[in-house]
């Protein structure tokens, strides 16, 4: 809402000193998100005037039209001697009324006008366009003012170029500051200043011949308001001071009967509808739309109409979307050339609506047709139902008015009967809620300001343990005014939230992160630590990434929760996987010349489950039930927390010390390993072939969940068609986990091992088995068979060569046997070491090298 | 049996004589002051000081002296192999330093050689921020709460006094959730906010509740430099007897101090949200000018815009329907909350220019921050 400060000066009398930014200052403390004060006309400096074309000379031997006017500007050049000025529009004639612009003045923009040769001519100053003057954006031609100005008038008065205009942006619950009304309301409270009203107007009593109108859903509209008028003046148009008022609210001047309407709407914040009254025919009605009529709106659309659409009507249909936006075919008509050239008559006899309809059907209607208006925006909001009246009538005056038109005797009004609305609510409460002790008496005063009855106990004052009640009836502007927390936040409001203390609460010993979060926490800072950098990504997927992927048609990652309304048609589910989005920014990042890279990501994966029933919709005047919140739940997808990493280019970098290394598989398994070890769980490995893997450097990791071995995720190096497909780094590796499993997997505490301080007796065993035996296996053979003694086991070699044989691979382990309890013999750790190398072989087929 | 031969004639024996120790030991003292290294060394020590040596040889004569003359021959070599073992020391440590300091100096390195062999890792600053705030609250009594990001509506808007027409409800741009048939009335949305954290947090907590929630939340704005459709926040939620508004000032002015520097308030300004009442939006001072640019324009302040107070967001008491929704007395029980969104409070924080930096995840961006914030 973008209010004048003149205009608001109008209701309020401000002192003269206060500036926009002041009366700002004061409604921001007052609840109002004032956006911006714009000063019109800043930088303008006279003189500016009025001015009568005495002359034209057309030029010719120019590539644009070009005259060359006299023009009398009265007495403001100081001789009284018609004004010599070129200009470069044609848009106005001998006799014409135009505004000068005289050498010495500066237009907005620091645009300094002085006497000037142009076209062969000297130009003494300029005639001026609407944007020149920063009226608004036409430029197609100069502005040519009404008849009645005199020559030499300072038009920088006359057009009102100088202002302030606050912006402001009304919060849902303020409908009735979308109106100078409510503005001018919140200004004088704020300033301790008496308010003129301006819907205090005579309203002559309803009468029985109005204009007909039949209302056939009282629910959807209590309240309609019908005056005529008659006789407007063909042609005529508003007033430089109402159409600079539109343009300073933003508005853009039409015609007269409809400028009028919006003026009144910003004015009272009543919206109100004009029809041509010659083209409505018979009854004006009220009623639900019929499902399938159609109806053409004032922006030229033609909308079907949905049952619950309100609607007003005429004998032949919709004329109106009630509340939304009138009909094309009732539209005022302009007394303009018509489509045929012939000269239209433009209306003359008008109907006046001024309604109340129901906030909720009309942002319905709004919302289903995509049609937000000014008059929606207000009703959705809340309009002030007792000012309808005074709107048609404050329409009607302006009409007769500014447009010579006679109001008809008859006055329809039809009303659904409806008392005040009261909230009860302890004196103290709002003490009791804003935490400072205002007092009975101040609370009571500032309902009263906000435009509320406030009456007291209706018991004996003085009764013993009786509470001391206020019974507080809310004006009609204020619908948000239900519960006495609006009524609390009014007080606190008006007595300034800058005055709140601040206190702190006390609150239960709290049990710190829970081990989960914690878990969160160290799986991010053991990737940082070992060289991963963070990179969340969104989680908006399509088919094509998992095409990219190489995804079979029925892997179960291709079913998605779907978006109604996705940001991009390409991307309408939701992630399975961390892979897609983490492998865009490993690419990103590459494009961008970083090669050697690690990234982590941790957040939600979402997977289709539940009951496949739409989520309900539980009563909110109390607690759900135990069931209602398990269909809720029931409702949502599954989301499991992921961990994954993307690896390309060099894991250690070559450099002075030598040579660098390769970002391989192994780096995928690792940074596993290193998510699990901090939930305290060992992985364990197999070999897989899983999309988007290399089918073979790809590792299947399982947690053991209840003694069982459960899938968790999988590592390793991409396949070349995926990284291909992506446009990804050679050997671009990749790992994935799910960690709420792995959090579930873990969870013991750790039980001190018992440290021997007998000496370590060391064992070496090189092993040959066939290529295809998994390190893993020959690992736990060796672990089994060596029985207690080893303390631990580490593979430090792995060879193949001719003298193996092909298909042959040899394995080179140390093994460290200790005793808790006494030093080891030569013989005793040599027969544990045969005893694992016996299981080795056993299992494995493994032959002991050099044996 | 005799008397001690009192008159017994000392055998005249050489090397004992006192000339000829003295020389011995002077011979020995100049051969090690001479010697020039360690290897040097270790030949005088056996020449001088070994088995062999003079005075290791005289000193197996005392034996052949009378006793009268022992004494004193003793004392004599004694003495003598004592200095020179006492030279031999201090010129092996003499020498061993300066061969010390001569490898000390051949192995001496260009320490300023880069080592960037293993490159970097870094947490992003969204999550740690993120953090740091949670642990402000941590400290003060609080718990952190969270929540599925895919989410009922009901938990989203409804027990959040948002119901199907209210006009704020327009006023989010909610991504909407299809049902498993495609249905597009699944009453499934992306939240929002992560409000209904709270709503999970009243139902699921035993009063009195005093709970951070940070997380991920979805609009439907497209990217850009001051817009992203996923963003983070967190909000707060104190539910307890007795609550007001003044005790929600105080926790903001807390975490402000907590977060920015000691000594910086926070305002409040009336406004409006369907899940509080009263609502208010909450600033701070400019942490950077502390409001000195305002009306200095010899001095502005990028961070404030020279306003002299930064936007953090929303706040007020919740709203008694909420609670009444969640099954906790609105006669017995207040409560406070406030949320904002971590990419602006990261951006002025840290002065970051464009949202975009913060979502593509573009390791230059991320490796300043580290692992803490």
């Amino acid at each position: 809402m973008r209010a004048p400060l003149s205009w608001l000066r109008e209701y309020v009398d401000l002192p003269a000193s206060e500036t926009g930014r002041d009366v700002a200052a004061r409604l921001i403390a007052a609840g109002l998100e004032v956006e911006t004060v714009e000063r019109t006309g800043a930088g303008l400096k006279g003189p500016l005037v009025v001015g009568r074309v005495l002359a034209v000379e057309e030029l010719s031997g120019f590539k644009k039209p070009i005259r060359y006017c006299q023009v009398d500007v009265g007495g403001a050049n100081g001789t009284g001697e018609p004004q010599n000025l070129i200009c470069g529009a044609t848009n106005f004639a001998v006799g014409d009324k135009v505004v000068v612009v005289l050498p010495g003045a500066v237009l907005p923009g620091g645009f300094e006008i002085s006497a000037r040769k142009t076209y062969g001519h000297v130009s003494e100053g300029m005639i001026c366009s609407e944007r020149e003057l920063g009226l608004g954006e036409d430029h197609g031609g100069i502005l040519v003012l009404p008849p009645e100005h005199e020559a030499g008038t300072d038009a920088i008065e006359l057009l009102e170029l100088v202002d302030e205009v606050l912006d402001i942006a009304v919060t849902p619950d303020r409908g009735y500051c979308l109106s100078l009304r409510g503005l001018a309301r919140e200004t004088a409270t704020a300033y301790g200043l008496p308010l003129r009203d301006p819907a205090l107007l005579d309203v002559p009593p309803p009468t029985a011949d109005g204009y007909p109108v039949r209302v056939a859903d009282p629910l959807g509209c209590d309240r309609f308001t019908a005056r005529t008028v008659s006789g407007l003046r063909p042609g005529a148009r508003s007033p430089i001071w109402l159409q600079r008022r539109l343009q300073k609210a933003g508005m853009r001047p039409v015609s007269l009967p409809v400028d009028i309407t919006n003026y009144v709407m910003l004015e009272l914040g009543q919206p109100l509808h004009a029809y041509d009254r010659s083209r409505v025919q018979g009854t004006i009605g009220v009623r639900r739309a019929e499902s399938g009529e159609k109806l053409i709106t004032l922006d030229g659309v033609k909308r079907t109409l949905d049952a619950g659409d309100l609607v007003i009507t005429d004998d032949r249909g919709p004329i109106g979307l009630a509340g939304v936006m009138g009909g094309a075919d009732t539209e005022i008509a302009d007394a303009a050339a018509g489509p045929d050239g012939a000269t239209a008559a433009g209306t003359t006899d008008v109907v006046i609506e001024a309604a109340h309809f129901d906030p909720v059907s009309v942002a319905r209607s709004a919302r289903r047709h995509k049609l937000s208006s000014e008059a929606s925006r207000r009703f959705e909001r809340g309009v002030d139902p007792q000012a309808a009246a005074a709107a048609a009538q404050r329409t009607v005056d302006l009409l007769k008015l500014l447009a010579g038109g006679t109001a008809d005797p008859g006055v329809t009004e039809i009303t659904t009967p409806s008392g005040p609305r009261t909230v009860r609510m302890t004196a103290d409460h709002p003490d009791r809620v804003a935490g400072v002790a205002y007092g009975r008496e101040t609370v009571v005063r500032r309902l009263q300001q906000v435009g509320c009855d406030v009456y007291g106990n209706t018991a004996p004052s003085g009764t013993p343990g009786a509470p001391d009640e206020l019974t507080v009836t809310v004006p009609s502007w204020r619908p948000d005014l239900t519960d006495p927390n609006d009524l609390a936040e009014e007080v606190a409001r008006l007595e300034g939230y800058e005055n709140l203390p601040a206190t702190l609460p006390r609150p239960l010993p709290g049990r710190g992160l829970t081990e989960r979060q914690r878990l969160h926490r160290r799986v991010g800072r053991a990737l940082a630590g070992a060289g991963y950098v963070e990179a969340p990504s969104y989680p908006f997927v399509g088919a094509a990434a998992f095409d990219a992927l190489g995804l079979e048609a029925g892997d179960p990652r291709r079913r998605t929760v779907q978006l109604v309304n996705p940001l991009s048609d390409e991307e309408p589910g939701l992630r399975t996987t961390l892979l897609p989005g983490l492998l865009a920014s490993l690419r990103r990042n590459d494009g961008r010349g970083s090669h050697d890279l690690a990234l982590f990501e941790t957040g939600l994966v979402f997977l289709p489950t539940g009951t496949g029933d739409a989520a309900g919709r539980p009563p909110v005047t109390r607690r759900p039930t135990r069931e209602e919140l398990d269909a809720l739940d029931a409702a949502l997808p599954e989301q499991p927390r992921h961990v994954a990493v993307v690896l390309a280019g060099s894991r250690e970098r070559a450099g002075w010390w030598g040579a660098g290394r390769p970002a391989t598989w192994a780096d995928a398994v690792e940074a596993a390993r290193t998510v699990a070890a901090e939930a305290g769980v060992r992985l364990t490995v197999e070999s897989a072939a899983h999309a988007p893997w290399h089918p073979g450097r790809c590792a299947a990791l399982h947690v053991l969940l209840d003694g069982a071995p459960v899938p968790a995720g999988h590592a390793g190096e991409l396949h070349p068609r995926v990284l291909k497909a992506l446009g990804l780094p050679e050997r671009t590796c990749a790992m994935e986990l799910d960690l709420d499993l792995v959090e579930r997997a873990g969870g013991e505490p750790v039980r001190a091992p018992h440290v021997s301080t007998f000496p370590v007796a060391t064992q070496d065993v090189a092993l040959v088995v066939d290529a295809a035996v998994p390190a893993a296996a020959v690992e736990s053979a060796l672990r089994a068979g060596a029985g207690e003694l080893l303390e631990s086991l580490r593979l430090f070699d792995v060879f193949t060569g001719e003298q193996l044989g092909a298909g042959r691979k040899s394995l080179a382990y140390a093994l460290r046997f200790r005793a808790p309890d006494r030093t080891l013999k030569a013989e005793e750790a040599s027969a544990a070491r045969d005893a694992a190398v016996a299981e080795a072989v056993e299992r494995t087929g493994a032959v002991l090298r050099g044996a | 049996m005799s008397a001690p031969n009192k008159s017994y004639d000392p055998v005249e024996v050489e090397a004992l004589k006192p000339e000829a120790i003295d020389r011995a030991r002077d011979e020995a003292l100049d051969a090690v002051a001479a010697a020039g290294d360690l290897e040097a060394l270790r030949e005088v020590k056996a020449a001088h000081a070994g088995d062999r040596s003079p005075l290791a040889l005289a000193n197996r004569e005392i034996g052949a002296l009378p006793p009268q003359a022992k004494a004193e021959a003793g004392k004599r070599v004694g003495q003598a192999r004592g200095a020179v073992n006492k030279a031999l020391k201090a010129r092996q440590e003499e020498l061993e330093r300066e061969r010390d300091e001569r490898v000390l100096v051949e192995e001496a390195v260009d320490v300023t050689l880069p080592h960037d062999r293993r490159p970097a890792g870094a947490r992003h600053p969204l999550t740690t921020l993120s953090e740091r705030i949670e642990d402000v609250f941590v400290a003060m009594g609080y718990e952190v709460a969270e929540g599925p990001e895919v989410e009922a509506e009901w938990f989203n808007f409804d027990a959040l006094n948002l119901d199907p027409d209210h006009p704020a409800r327009t006023m989010q741009d909610t991504f909407f959730v299809q049902g498993p048939g495609g249905a597009e009335d699944s009453g499934v949305v992306l939240r929002t906010h992560t409000s209904p954290v709270q709503i999970r947090s009243l139902l699921e907590r035993e009063l009195p509740v005093y709970v951070i929630c940070p997380g991920r939340v979805y609009r439907t704005d497209e990217l850009d430099a001051t817009h992203t459709p996923v963003f983070g926040q967190v909000e707060l939620l104190a539910v307890d007897e007795g609550l007001t508004m003044a005790d929600l000032k105080g926790t903001l002015d807390h975490m402000v101090s907590a977060l920015f520097g000691e000594g910086l308030g926070t305002r409040l300004r009336p406004s409006y949200f369907p899940f509080t009442e009263p609502s208010a939006e909450m600033d701070m001072v400019c942490f950077v000018c502390r409001g000195t640019s305002v009306g200095d324009p010899e001095h502005p302040c990028r961070t404030c815009s020279s306003e002299g107070w930064i936007e953090l967001g929303g706040c007020g008491m919740v709203n008694p329907r909420v609670l009444t929704a969640c099954g906790v007395d609105p006669e017995r029980y207040s409560g406070f909350a406030f949320g904002f969104g971590i990419e602006r409070m990261l951006m002025f924080r840290h002065n970051v220019e464009d949202m975009r930096d913060m979502v593509e995840g573009d390791v230059r961006f991320t490796l300043p921050f580290g692992m803490e914030i």
